[in-house]
């Protein structure tokens, strides 16, 4: 089952520069939120303060609480790379391992962490590929053919299956569909979709019929800071603040 | 802002506007072929109503290719839904329009008889209200569109009394039911053209402020804040 996310005064730097300011966010278990705002305003920062990725670029730091589910993020005996093994994420690029089969793509989150016995594996990787929708088109190929050799749309749903292969918490996505067709990006949104009855979705997205169309919830970033964070049809159809609404409506700057 | 998006609204806006005036115009028309005894007016409404139709299909083509073009959200959003709408109550204007020409050409077949009850004040006072809503939906002003709504009760309240008044005159006049009766219908088409000019006024409420009053859902509620943004 997903967890609930609670992120309390989330402020986050690069160097001397501040990218988020004073964030304050609650998230429901099993819900997809999304998180949308131009370029720059700090969506991807913010992601990545949840799983602790922002910390590791040099000079980068982080101040305030992020609750996910019963980890204490950044709590002083949270290990980091603890937190990022039970927060998985996905990127904008599909970077499956290239010489790595498509099975030792799934499998290899979970050999990291010392699991190697064979026919549990082998179950938790068709698990991990049938989550992904992936199963059917690749399980007659699945140690004969690499993860590079899959369509972009594929390597993105591997990606996806890798990433859950360690039983997440939390699913991050950065951008998840924004380098693939309209076919394969109806699958990820389906597939994001079917995700939620087990996972907790964080998705940053550029593509706003696609906030709309996946999220239950949705946050719109503006220079570091959160603007409005409500139900997605409210932020889609009568938004409250007026910076929220002349984003979404093309009118900003 | 897209250009092509803000040209595609302000497109729209422009057509309903037009056939908000081709509606008023049948509504005069029709009026005055009540008031006059003029056949030939009635023929204008007629001519007007087929206008009226096609301004409708062209501006749901408009406003349908605007939604699978370019997607609008927000308020953008709620206008094209308020345009789609409007549309449908101005082409009902239309009709009613015709509605009123026809039962007076009726009349004109017909002696003429002492009708107890002020067509001319009762048409004055529909009219602002479907010019009121149209000039709130003009200017994206609430407050005009919020004045259209108080008015729905006084054309109802006329429609009452002349029914009341009409049904007395058939009682009286039982041998000359006819022309009371077609009266009765005018007065029962001008109080559904009074109530499309509050559907319109509630559908420009809906497009600035997003505030769903119909039915009365929030117009007299205190959930309704004042202080909200309600021009654009």
């Amino acid at each position: 089952m997903g967890v609930g996310i609670e992120v309390k005064d989330l402020n986050a730097w690069f160097g001397k520069a501040q990218v988020l300011n004073e964030i304050n966010i609650k998230v429901a278990p099993n819900a997809v939120t999304a998180v949308i705002g131009p370029s720059g305003c700090g969506k991807s920062t913010f992601v990545r303060c949840l799983n602790r990725l922002h910390e590791t670029v040099p000079d980068a730091r982080v101040k305030g609480s992020v609750q996910v589910g019963d980890i204490d993020v950044y709590g002083t005996n949270t290990d980091a790379v603890d937190v990022r093994r039970r927060i998985g994420m996905v990127f904008q690029k599909p970077n499956p391992f290239p010489t790595m089969s498509i099975y030792d793509n799934v499998a290899a989150g979970l050999r990291l962490n010392g699991y190697n016995k064979r026919p549990e594996l082998d179950q938790i990787v068709e698990d991990a590929l049938r989550s992904a929708a992936l199963w059917d088109e690749v399980k007659d190929v699945l140690r004969k053919k690499s993860g590079s050799s899959l369509s972009g749309g594929q390597q993105q749903r591997l990606c996806i299956a890798r990433a859950l292969a360690v039983q997440p918490e939390l699913l991050l996505m950065d951008e998840p569909a924004s380098a693939l067709d309209p076919i394969s990006t109806g699958k990820i949104e389906e597939l994001i979709f079917q995700l939620k009855t087990q996972y907790t979705v964080v998705i940053v997205t550029h593509n706003m019929q696609q906030a709309a169309r996946v999220a239950d919830t949705t946050g719109f970033f503006l220079l570091g800071r959160l603007i409005e964070y409500d139900k997605t049809e409210k932020i889609f159809t009568t938004p409250s603040d007026k910076r929220t609404e002349d984003y979404i409506t093309g009118r900003f700057g | 802002m897209r250009s092509r998006f803000q040209q595609g609204l302000d497109v729209l806006k422009e057509r309903l506007l037009e056939m908000g005036g081709m509606a008023e115009a049948a509504i005069e028309l029709a009026s005055e072929c009540y008031r006059k005894r003029d056949g030939q007016l009635a023929q204008q409404v007629f001519e007007r109503e087929k206008m009226i139709n096609d301004s409708e299909r062209h501006i749901d083509e408009l406003a349908v290719d605007l939604l699978a073009m370019q997607q609008p959200m927000a308020t953008d959003l709620r206008f094209v839904l308020a345009v789609l709408k409007i549309n449908s109550d101005l082409e009902r204007v239309g009709d009613l329009g015709v509605n009123i020409a026809q039962r007076s050409l009726d009349l004109i077949q017909e002696p003429e008889v002492d009708v107890p009850v002020d067509i001319a004040r009762m048409t004055t006072a529909v009219s602002t209200m479907v010019r009121r809503a149209l000039e709130s939906f003009l200017s994206g002003n609430a407050d005009v569109a919020h004045a259209v709504l108080q008015m729905d009760s006084i054309v109802d309240r006329m429609k009452d009394e002349a029914f009341v008044n009409l049904v007395t005159k058939m009682k009286d006049n039982s041998e000359n039911v006819r022309p009371y009766l077609d009266v009765l219908l005018i007065t029962r088409y001008l109080e559904r053209i009074a109530d499309h000019a509050t559907n319109i006024a509630e559908d420009v409420i809906f497009w600035v402020s997003g505030a769903d009053v119909r039915h009365n859902a929030m117009r007299l509620s205190e959930e309704f804040d004042p202080d909200a943004p309600r021009s654009r």
